[in-house]
């Protein structure tokens, strides 16, 4: 377990009588792309929301890298090495394209940074800035307005965002959610370029992103985590096929 | 002549206006807090100006006092009272915000006594300008006209071009994505209202030689400073300026104005009743014509 970047233990959430997350312990190794599935209202925006520090767990663990996390404050842990998207695209709308992920750059060097200094025309922040547009295959736009992007671009934006702090672990909530086909084959293919540099706690629906992506799947339903393992293994649990995935879709 | 001095009279209660209303619409703005103890904030930097001022003979050690000691009683309630209504509804905060004025109110009463204070103008403003030939006009109040006009220069320069504008702004938009991102919103928010804090302080002390330092003088310019915010736009600074002129302006100018020219029409008995109870609604009604026009203000802030 010492090698794990991520390892939660028995983390429990519930609100009133609804238990929305059961125990669940999950590990992520550095590197790995793991894919959280499971059927609406199965608690995986609860889990992410856990793990990223906007909701406290009533009771279990998280370790992030060796250290325990469980009760630090969002700001802290995004300092430790956690990145996150969120399930709307979240992208300030009125900045330009390269501000977002400069404002990004920015919030990551933490208290460092003064605070007078002229944003604009600041190439400390706008140098690794571009340098994340490019990784996200942004460059081209860094000037327009974030508003003006298209759908699948703001997705890619807010990905050019999380990467900005070099996070350890992205937490992605659903980034293929309302794509097209012709984007959410590009936001496979970049999530793939990735792969290795940073492990990805992926929240999907998409099953073909899933399968092209994970190199573990994990399976909630009512809050509980029902099976971990390879794709090849949860596509054969029984368990799984009876709850979630549906005989079809599996065929 | 008349009305060239009643103009600077309302621009420079506009800029006055203005520096309170620059905090109050920021806070409610980005923080969704209706905080109507901002006007003890305004009360406190004026009482801490004059009992300063009063021991040391100076009106800048006063000023210089003044200011941060608003800021600080600002980021105490904000940390130990405000922080924990950010997510409540506005009802909530107005009940707590307005018990706050009652205990600023009461705590005033017991430091400084029941009786107002006074604050001297600066000698070296105690003078007057000849700002047109035959038309002498006090220097103190052209200095508060500029001290307010430089005040929104720097907080447009603020907001809209260095680092911790840019977080104020975004965090406007998006507080959980600021905080995901890794910034400490709790820190920020706490600056962001100290600094309000400290506008309504500067406002305070710059009241102090022209109006009574005494217990509830923030209350009445308080609501003036609503009407400012709701006409301007909440959240903008453009818009506090804005609005803080025309009410400054709409507001003096009726005063002086509105009797005489009532008087004109239907004779000055009748007149002065009209004449005075319109000048005091004027600016309600130019808020009404604004929001009818334009429902979200005149700078409304975009999402």
């Amino acid at each position: 377990m010492s090698t794990a970047l991520l390892d939660i233990a028995g983390l429990t959430k519930a609100y009133g009588a609804v238990i929305a997350c059961d125990h669940v312990s999950l590990t992520i190794a550095p590197g790995e792309v793991h894919a959280l599935i499971g059927p609406n209202g199965a608690g995986k925006t609860t889990l992410i929301a856990q793990i990223a520090g906007e909701r406290l767990p009533d009771s279990g663990r998280i370790v992030l890298d060796g250290h325990d996390i469980t009760r630090l404050p969002v700001h802290a842990r995004a300092r430790r090495g956690l990145g996150r998207s969120f399930q709307v695209a979240s992208i300030f709308p009125r900045l330009s394209v390269l501000d977002n992920v400069a404002l990004a750059v920015q919030a990551h060097a933490g208290h460092s940074f003064g605070f007078w200094r002229p944003a604009r025309r600041d190439e400390a922040l706008r140098g690794p800035a571009r340098a994340t547009l490019a990784r996200v295959g942004l460059a081209a736009r860094a000037e327009a307005l974030a508003a003006a992007l298209a759908h699948g671009e703001q997705r890619q934006l807010e990905l050019a965002m999380a990467l900005a702090g070099a996070p350890r672990l992205l937490l992605l909530d659903e980034p293929t959610a309302g794509m097209g086909p012709t984007d959410t084959a590009r936001m496979i293919a970049l999530l793939n370029e990735l792969k290795g540099d940073v492990a990805i706690l992926l929240v999907e629906h998409d099953m073909d992103a899933v399968f092209a992506l994970a190199d573990r799947i994990s399976v909630m339903v009512y809050g509980r985590l029902i099976a971990t393992g390879t794709p090849a293994a949860v596509r054969a649990d029984p368990e799984v096929r009876r709850a979630y995935l549906g005989e079809d879709e599996v065929a | 002549m008349l009305i060239v001095e009643q103009v600077l009279n309302g621009l420079q209660l506009g800029v006055m206006l203005f520096l309170l209303a620059a905090g109050l619409t920021l806070v409610l703005g980005i923080m969704n807090l209706i905080n109507l103890a901002h006007g003890s904030l305004y009360m406190i930097g004026a009482f801490v100006a004059a009992s300063v001022a009063g021991w040391t003979g100076s009106f800048v050690l006063g000023l210089l006092a003044a200011l941060p000691a608003a800021a600080l009683v600002g980021m105490a309630i904000e940390v130990v009272a405000l922080r924990r209504l950010y997510a409540r509804d506005h009802l909530d905060q107005v009940l707590a915000t307005f018990g706050l004025i009652l205990f600023f109110n009461e705590l005033v009463s017991i430091v400084w006594g029941p009786r107002a204070l006074f604050l001297d103008t600066p000698r070296w403003l105690s003078g007057a300008v000849e700002i047109l030939p035959g038309l002498p006009y006090p220097a103190y109040r052209l200095a508060v006209l500029a001290v307010g006009l430089a005040v929104a220069v720097f907080l447009a320069w603020l907001v809209r071009r260095t680092r911790l504008g840019m977080l104020i702004r975004a965090g406007a938009t998006n507080r959980e994505m600021v905080a995901a991102l890794g910034v400490n919103i709790r820190l920020l928010y706490t600056l962001v209202f100290g600094l309000g804090a400290m506008l309504a302080g500067l406002a305070g002390v710059m009241a102090g030689p022209i109006y009574a330092v005494e217990v509830g003088m923030g209350e009445h310019i308080l609501i003036l400073t609503f009407v400012v915010i709701v006409i301007g736009g909440i959240g903008s600074i453009r818009g506090a300026l804005a609005g803080a002129l025309l009410v400054g302006l709409v507001d003096t100018l009726g005063r002086a104005f509105l009797p005489t020219l009532f008087g004109a029409a239907m004779g000055p008995a009748a007149a002065s009743g009209v004449g005075a109870s319109l000048a005091s609604m004027a600016i309600y009604i130019v808020m009404a014509a604004v929001l009818a026009l334009r429902p979200r203000g005149l700078f409304p802030v975009h999402g």
